[in-house]
């Protein structure tokens, strides 16, 4: 196989990961490669993740597939041309090989990131602990076993400064696993050359992407459909004023344009209406309730916040917390709920949603700048436990906004029964069963069709 | 100075090392294939990482003028690319004598002469190369980035009275973002990417020593091994290379000569700027670092 094919099939592992690789996006990385020499790995691989992976998610997906696409075309090669390492008699037999020795080495290696070296010793140590053929068959645990073995533990938290006259010298983390990385390489290698064949290629798992993970939010998905609904937004109401000329004339404008008329201002221009820039409130329900679409809900916000510049988000249980500053600093959706989830501070007591509270405390925090031209989006399963819903004030909160949302993620089809009060709230807004992105689309959808208010 | 395009990727190291930066891994790679391909190159990563100073030194390196748009909120054409000067050409018609014909005053009055032209005009209509930084795309509208389009691919402009202007030269472009909004697929896919985190220990130990080559060696290690575990912490903002450059020459003023635990209490505002991170560090730091000898 040439090695352009090569580049291409990389590239469709690469897609089938999810990473959005389009022909230009080969292109460049074949152009990259001619002016790099591509026998060094460490530049061979960075030329082809800046062509290729083109942000921090795709960057790791990157740095998963490079690894194990190489190592199996490296593999299926020596399988095919049937080269063997010659470890079969090279290294369990003759020499013993002495296992202080061998940790010294090994730390050394470690310590100096020098990969050849801790790969060379992955196969002693390998050879020495792995009782060949009787490891466990499964690669996790006979990686930690061998690591045990070696007696290589990571001290919490990096390393200090500490006197050194502790016997075995601490490593990081990092360090440690570097080299399990090797010794997992190695032992793979070993089991690919007993079988005499490739297991079959997996797809990377969720838990590997660090991706959030759960049944209903596709990240990815949840954006595009935000993407459409700022604009959406952006544009709602013009159709209901008309195309009003504006008041105000452009002087500059005018000037400029009277340049064409010889300096004698003909045609007056107006000062353009700018598109309205939709401000947005985002109320959402993290209560126990709604657990499982709370993180669909979180990552719906976490969208709202990369299109639209003026929104204020707001999670509630009991009491109301405002998150707007949490989802500006944290670009992560993992790191964004993690710290909401921290320290929202939104329980009281009892954990069950107080919605009257809610409404009220928002209404204290907000009332000054809501405005017509602002949009109400409450995320919630409007189950007040029996407590007074206090639908006045909602209506209060409704009246002083331009429009209001409320996404509810039961289906219909449980609405209003037991302690479910949307209907009480459904006369002041509009309400949407949403708990996929699809009805997230639908719901933006319904937003353009013209409004009676 | 070599304004040429540099020979190999170990040229561009060596050049910017030079010109004060140390560059990573595959930083000087990058930087490279930009200059070689002449293909603009997306800068990502946290705050302080040194993004701006790559600019910088690449400017200082191939001997090229910097020229800097910084983005923000609402930058419209206008102010990055161009802008009809209209006062000179008001006055172009008045000082006008009768007899002229129209037509010569249309064609004349919408000459490269009445143009004013801002960075991103600037950047391609010099005779001399240059590096053309973006500063902090993603503080801009998503519609800002659909105009930069036509200038990445094809570096040229398309002004609706003059026609196409094309580059003169082709300059180097970084844009730079902190990662707070997903940029656009269209944009990406023009430019090369490179992420930028915070370096390694012996990476950023290299990176104090030279901005602050008093400091002794051992206390630089010190610094830089505490700002590494403060990292690590839960912070609101982790403390950037700048600021272990700010520590380092904060020690020297105050003539500290090693790091322990009342030097910290009393410095450590410089690497941490939040209230409640103050307290974290403290906590978490501050109490393994010796007392004092």
């Amino acid at each position: 196989m040439t090695f352009d094919a090569r580049i291409l099939q990389l590239g469709e592992a690469l897609r089938a990961e999810g990473v959005a690789i389009g022909t230009s996006e080969l292109n460049d990385a074949f152009a990259a490669l001619e002016q790099v020499p591509w026998e060094v790995p460490v530049d061979f691989r960075a030329a082809l993740s800046a062509t290729l992976a083109k942000s921090p998610e795709d960057r790791r997906v990157f740095d998963l597939v490079f690894e194990r696409f190489f190592f199996r075309a490296a593999e299926e090669q020596a399988l095919r041309h049937e080269v063997r390492e010659g470890g079969e008699d090279g290294i369990t037999g003759g020499e013993r090989i002495e296992l202080d020795n061998l940790r010294e080495q090994l730390l050394q290696a470690i310590r100096d990131g020098d990969d050849a070296a801790m790969r060379d010793l992955a196969r002693l140590a390998i050879a020495a602990f792995g009782r060949r053929g009787e490891g466990s068959g499964v690669l996790g645990v006979d990686v930690q076993r061998i690591r045990r073995a070696l007696g290589l533990r990571s001290e919490p938290g990096g390393p200090v400064q500490e006197d050194s006259s502790e016997p075995l010298p601490r490593l990081t983390r990092e360090q440690i696993r570097r080299f399990e990385a090797h010794l997992r390489r190695e032992l793979e290698r070993a089991q690919i050359e007993r079988t005499q064949a490739l297991p079959p290629s997996r797809p990377l798992t969720e838990l590997d992407r660090a991706l959030p993970t759960g049944p209903l939010q596709d990240l990815a998905a949840v954006h595009r459909v935000v993407a459409q609904l700022k604009r959406r937004l952006a544009t709602q109401g013009h159709e209901v004023r008309g195309r009003k000329r504006h008041a105000h004339v452009d002087v500059r404008r005018t000037m400029r344009a009277s340049l064409q008329t010889g300096g004698v201002p003909v045609v007056l221009k107006y000062r353009p209406r700018r598109p309205r820039r939709p401000e947005l409130y985002v109320l959402c329900d993290v209560s126990t309730s709604v657990t499982s679409a709370s993180v669909f809900f979180l990552s719906v916000l976490h969208a709202l916040h990369d299109a639209f510049r003026k929104m204020r988000s707001f999670v509630f249980v009991e009491r109301i917390s405002e998150v707007t500053d949490v989802f500006e600093r944290e670009r992560s959706f993992r790191a964004a709920s993690e710290a909401i989830s921290k320290d929202a501070g939104v329980a009281d007591v009892s954990g069950y949603t107080d919605y009257g509270r809610v409404w009220n405390e928002f209404l204290a925090q907000v009332q000054d700048d809501l405005h017509p031209r602002a949009t109400v989006i409450v995320l919630g399963d409007a189950r007040t436990n029996g407590r007074d819903p206090r639908a006045d004030v909602f209506a209060r909160i409704a009246a002083h906004a331009g429009r209001t949302f409320w996404l509810n993620p039961e289906p219909r089809l449980y609405w209003n029964y037991g302690d479910s009060v949307i209907a009480t709230y459904e006369r002041y807004c509009e309400a949407y069963e949403c708990w996929t992105t699809r009805q997230l689309e639908d719901f933006v959808k319904a937003l353009t069709r013209p409004q009676f208010a | 100075m070599t304004s040429a395009v540099p020979a190999s990727v170990d040229d561009v190291a060596a050049g910017l090392r030079a010109a004060g930066y140390l560059p990573g891994e595959s930083t000087a790679l990058v930087s490279y294939l930009a200059a070689r391909l002449g293909k603009p190159v997306l800068v990502e990563g946290p705050a302080g990482v040194g993004k701006t100073e790559l600019a910088k030194a690449l400017s200082r390196y191939l001997g090229r003028t910097l020229v800097r748009l910084q983005c923000y909120e609402g930058l419209d054409e206008a102010k990055a690319l161009y802008e009809w000067n209209y006062r000179k050409q008001l006055l172009r018609i008045q000082a006008e004598a009768d007899g002229t014909g129209w037509d010569a005053v249309q064609d004349d009055i919408f000459g490269e002469e009445f143009l004013l032209s801002r960075p991103l005009m600037q950047a391609i209509a010099t005779e001399e190369p240059v590096v053309l930084l973006i500063d902090e795309i993603d503080k801009t509208d998503q519609e800002f980035e659909a105009m930069l389009l036509e200038l990445l691919s094809d570096f040229q402009i398309t002004i609706p009275e003059l026609g196409r202007i094309e580059a003169r030269t082709h300059p180097v472009v970084l844009l730079t973002s902190n990662n707070t909004r997903e940029l656009t697929e269209a944009l990406k896919r023009r430019c090369l990417y490179l992420w930028l985190d915070y370096p390694s220990t012996e990476h950023e130990l290299e990176i104090v020593r030279l901005h602050a080559p008093e400091l002794a060696e051992t206390t630089a290690r010190k610094l830089v091994e505490v700002v590494q575990q403060v990292r690590e912490l839960d912070l609101k903002k982790p403390p950037s290379i700048a600021e272990s450059i700010d520590w380092a020459r904060a020690l020297l003023l105050l003539g500290a000569d090693d790091i322990d635990q009342d030097v910290f209490r009393e410095t450590m505002s410089i690497i941490v700027k939040h209230r409640t991170d103050l307290d974290t560090v403290a906590e978490r730091v501050g109490v393994r670092l010796g007392a004092t000898a």
